[in-house]
């Protein structure tokens, strides 16, 4: 493993190391070693062509946890967003040498190109391209997920999460729905039926427009940000109909089971696909979700960057 | 092959290292044995054993793996990482046994040295080791040994612990050259 | 006096061996064993010998990207693949919409002599499919336009497409449109099914395509208009297809080779030389595309050539250029999927891409049988023998082709133009 571009390139047995590697991490720096020598001399390069704060500093902290110099290159006033094409940029950092490439970018595959071209040797970390995958997110969900309904070490086999928002063009649940099913939990997906891609019927998933004939049964629920452009292209009437049939509240929080959670992977809506209450109650783990980000990208960039490079991981 | 350390005499050095940690430190209350995974740590678990069964009092007893601070990293594929595992009264102003199972270039115990510091500022750091084979490659020398075993560089040291081989044993072989 | 070509011991799409006599411009002699003496022998022992191939859909970037292709590089292009006659598309800068363009680019294809260059005229002005064309002005020029298409864009208003339909009866022209709905399609980068939902690129429906050509098989139907469908590429388009046909309404079609080979599943390397307009459909779709072709339910194979200067396609697929180069494959990719498969013969190929073009097309000089007294419009091809596409070595200015490094079966050995030898293999 070179890269980390989509869940669907990784087998059970390396999500499963990557969850590991994290668990261990965070027992690390949960506890008295915050920073580590292990990426001293490595530098890595956040190339951000679309905002995101909060993938960003995750990866910036994961980073510099493990000693490794970090430089960013975010889309505001850089050359990126300036029409430089990908292959310029990429070739620049190559000059530059950096050992790895974190990017954000909002064209779809993005950092496979990056990745199968010559134009760079590093490592490509994909934080998220268009509406394709998000594998550190996944990563981060199903680790907060373990840590909650499963057991260290174990797949999540029999756990059962639901989906909530706009799928079509989430690279979140794409990314979720690869991994975790590879780990064993049923996943069903909730959404208006606009906001299901074509296609979705082959995907290992159960589909559902029902949101309270859902909750009932899951273990974990995962809201969608959904975003209001998605009014105006007329995926839904409008914001209040929408959070009447698919946002998190009070009533549907109470039908929830027993030690069900909820996970949001942020920024949230606060009253359009979650009420406050419910992102503030005691089933919300979406501050650990934060915490555990941390965690995993530490392991992401272990694996990763850590041993030689030439010879490949196996674990 | 030739085994250099068969059953029993392993368990005597495990035995004699417990009873001069103890000599040494004047008692058991300042120690905090941790034993470098994976085979140190359970060695410094059967240490702890033997210096309770000795002194009669609890031993503070846990693990420090020291993969992050290794120098070598890039050497190698990655390696999967094994749990750090503090004991209740922690490092500070401890007396504190590292314990491994063999001594070889002295690399390990650097980083170790290097893993403590991030963790605290022990009163003294002592090196308990079950084999010193020699050629050491920094200025590290161990407080407790096990067996001295003169070796070639090539040759290969084998340490079998029964909790994860079965057997207890120390073997010698050939390396290829 | 010019040069006399004897092609000696190749087989007629028919199925005859024969030899075939060429001079001055025309076939001069056509039969078993013909004497030599005099010619210049092209052996074609192994080939087939079929008239010359007429393309009705290829864009040449002249004027105003020459850097991606020229008219001169593209009649290149069109020999190396065994064609006597393109069709060049109106998309260009400025786009071919007025009788000065077409003139010019008729004219740059006479300069250059290696095919006829025969343009299409835009339907509507800069094919903004709002107010119609000078397509009077175009039909009556040296350049006599007898195809219009907005190709590139959809004539997407129905009643403007309805006026072009009707006008362009005066001159028994043919409106070929380009069967894309664009609100269905706003963004859409390829086909919308399973493989499009998990690599998280717009969805292009199936729907989008069939919908325009169903709309427009009436609408032609109503006014009595002939109507041309450019690049089909879904079983339901053929369907639609079959059904008019059935009830003997005017409607031709074509496909191009890469639809009756590739399909979507290439998208997943996000590689944009997959990334062609109207998008690779599915495995299903390519099977019902080739029973169509040999089944006549589509008429003929057009290339779609498109090239593109290397900085449109070395990026993020979604800011790649749409299109792939075809001239030069065409005839191998239509070997490898219609003859190899065992679906059709030499006999239907030859009318698919050489006579029934030419009669679309009202190309009057092309598409005849090899017989005597015809132009000497000759395609050789060897179908057995293979090379490797290599985009490096491609006589088209662009590099963009999706077969770069794939073994094809069927290598064009000599090509004849007016009785001329615009191409012969390793020469």
């Amino acid at each position: 493993m070179r890269h980390l571009l989509s869940i669907a390139d990784l087998s059970k047995i390396e999500a499963l190391s990557i969850l590991n590697t994290a668990e261990t991490l965070s027992r690390v720096s949960d506890g008295p070693m915050k920073k580590l020598p292990t990426l001293r001399g490595r530098t890595i390069v956040n190339l951000f062509a679309e905002d995101s704060t909060r993938t960003r500093i995750s990866f910036e902290a994961a980073a510099k946890r493990l000693s490794a110099d970090v430089i960013n290159f975010s889309a505001k006033g850089s050359s990126v967003s300036k029409g430089e094409s990908l292959k310029d940029t990429a070739q620049t950092l190559q000059a530059m040498g950096a050992d790895a490439v974190i990017i954000r970018h909002s064209a779809s595959g993005a950092a496979q190109t990056l990745a199968d071209n010559q134009w760079m040797s590093g490592s490509v970390i994909n934080a998220g391209d268009g509406t394709h995958e998000h594998p550190s997110q996944a990563l981060l969900d199903a680790f907060t997920i373990r840590k909650h309904l499963g057991h260290d070490g174990d797949d999540l086999t029999g756990i059962r999460v639901a989906i909530i928002g706009d799928i079509l063009h989430s690279r979140v649940a794409r990314s979720n729905v690869l991994l975790l099913t590879m780990l064993g939990a049923h996943v069903t997906l909730v959404a208006p039926p606009t906001l299901l891609p074509v296609g979705v019927e082959s995907w290992p998933v159960t589909i559902s427009y029902d949101f309270d004939q859902v909750i009932e049964s899951v273990d974990a629920v995962m809201m969608l940000r959904i975003q209001l452009e998605r009014m105006s292209e007329m995926f839904f009437p409008n914001a209040r109909e929408y959070s009447r049939y698919f946002g998190l509240n009070k009533d549907r929080l109470a039908k929830m089971k027993a030690n069900a959670i909820v996970l949001h992977p942020g920024p949230m809506n606060r009253g359009l696909e979650i009420t406050a209450d419910s992102a503030d109650s005691a089933r919300s783990v979406i501050l650990e979700q934060v915490t555990n980000g941390v965690s995993v990208r530490m392991a992401i960039l272990y694996l990763l960057l850590a041993g030689s490079q030439e010879l490949e991981f196996s674990l | 092959m030739s085994l250099a350390l068969p059953a029993p005499d392993m368990a005597r050095a495990i035995t004699r290292i417990s009873h001069e940690i103890l000599e040494r430190n004047s008692g058991s209350e300042s120690i905090t044995l941790l034993g470098i995974p994976t085979r140190g740590a359970h060695l410094a678990s059967r240490i702890a054993t033997s210096m309770r069964e000795i002194a009669g009092q609890e031993i503070q007893c846990g693990t420090l793996d020291i993969t992050l601070h290794r120098d070598d990293l890039r050497l190698r594929p990655p390696r999967a990482l094994m749990p750090t595992n503090i004991p209740p009264l922690g490092v500070e102003g401890r007396d504190v046994v590292l314990v491994d199972d063999v001594l070889f270039s002295g690399r390990t115990i650097r980083a170790a040295l290097d893993a403590l510091g991030e963790i605290g500022r022990p009163r003294t750091v002592q090196l308990a080791v079950l084999v010193d084979r020699g050629h050491r490659q920094l200025p590290i020398r161990a407080d407790y040994v096990g067996k001295n075993l003169p070796t070639s560089p090539s040759q290969v040291i084998k340490v079998h612990m029964t909790e994860l081989d079965g057997v207890d044993e120390v073997t010698l072989e050939e390396g290829e050259m | 006096m010019t040069e006399k070509y004897l092609i000696q011991g190749g087989v007629l799409a028919n199925g005859t061996q024969s030899d075939v006599a060429i001079a001055d411009g025309v076939i001069t002699q056509v039969g078993g064993t013909l004497d030599a003496s005099g010619y210049t022998v092209i052996n074609a022992r192994g080939s087939i010998v079929l008239p010359g191939l007429v393309d009705l859909h290829t864009h040449l970037r002249e004027p105003g990207k020459e850097d991606a292709e020229t008219v001169l590089s593209g009649s290149k292009a069109a020999a190396k693949g065994g064609f006597v006659a393109i069709s060049a598309m109106a998309n260009t800068t400025p786009v071919a919409d007025t009788a000065g363009v077409v003139e010019q680019v008729f004219r740059l294809g006479q300069e250059a002599g290696l095919v006829d260059v025969f343009p299409i005229g835009a339907v509507t002005q800069g094919l903004l499919g709002e107010n119609l064309s000078d397509i009077g002005a175009m039909a009556d020029s040296a350049a006599r336009v007898r195809i219009f298409s907005d190709d590139g864009n959809c004539v997407s208003d129905p009643l403007v497409m309805r006026r072009a339909l009707e006008y362009v009866k005066k001159f028994d022209a043919v409106i070929a449109q380009h069967a894309q709905e664009p609100r269905l399609t706003r963004g859409a980068q390829m086909n919308e099914g399973l493989v499009s939902s998990q690599i998280g690129l717009k969805g292009w429906p199936a729907i989008a395509e069939e919908a325009i050509i169903a709309r427009d098989i009436l609408l032609a139907d109503h006014v009595q208009a002939r109507l041309h469908i450019c690049h089909v590429t879904t079983a339901g388009g053929v369907e639609i297809i079959r059904w008019a046909k059935s009830r003997g309404m005017s409607v031709t079609a074509e496909v191009t080779p890469h639809h009756l080979l590739l399909t979507d599943e290439l998208a997943r390397s996000y590689n944009p030389i997959y990334k062609v307009n109207p998008p690779l459909r599915t495995e299903k779709d390519v099977m019902a595309l080739r029973e169509a072709l040999a089944d006549g339910t589509i008429d003929i194979v057009a290339t779609d050539h498109a090239p593109h200067a290397t900085e449109t396609k070395e990026c993020e697929w979604q800011e790649a250029s749409f299109g792939m180069l075809g001239l030069e494959t065409a005839l191998s990719i239509v070997n490898l999927t219609m003859i190899q498969s065992g679906l059709t013969d030499w006999s239907t190929i030859a009318t698919r891409m050489s006579a029934t073009p030419a009669a679309i097309g009202r190309y009057v000089n092309h598409g005849k049988d090899i017989s005597v007294g015809n132009p000497g419009h000759v395609t050789v091809i060897n179908p057995t023998a293979t090379y490797r596409v290599d985009r490096d070595l491609v006589a088209s200015k662009s590099r963009n082709t999706p077969f770069h490094g794939t073994e094809l079966p069927g290598v064009v050995g000599a090509t004849f133009y007016n009785g001329a030898l615009t191409y012969r293999a390793g020469a």
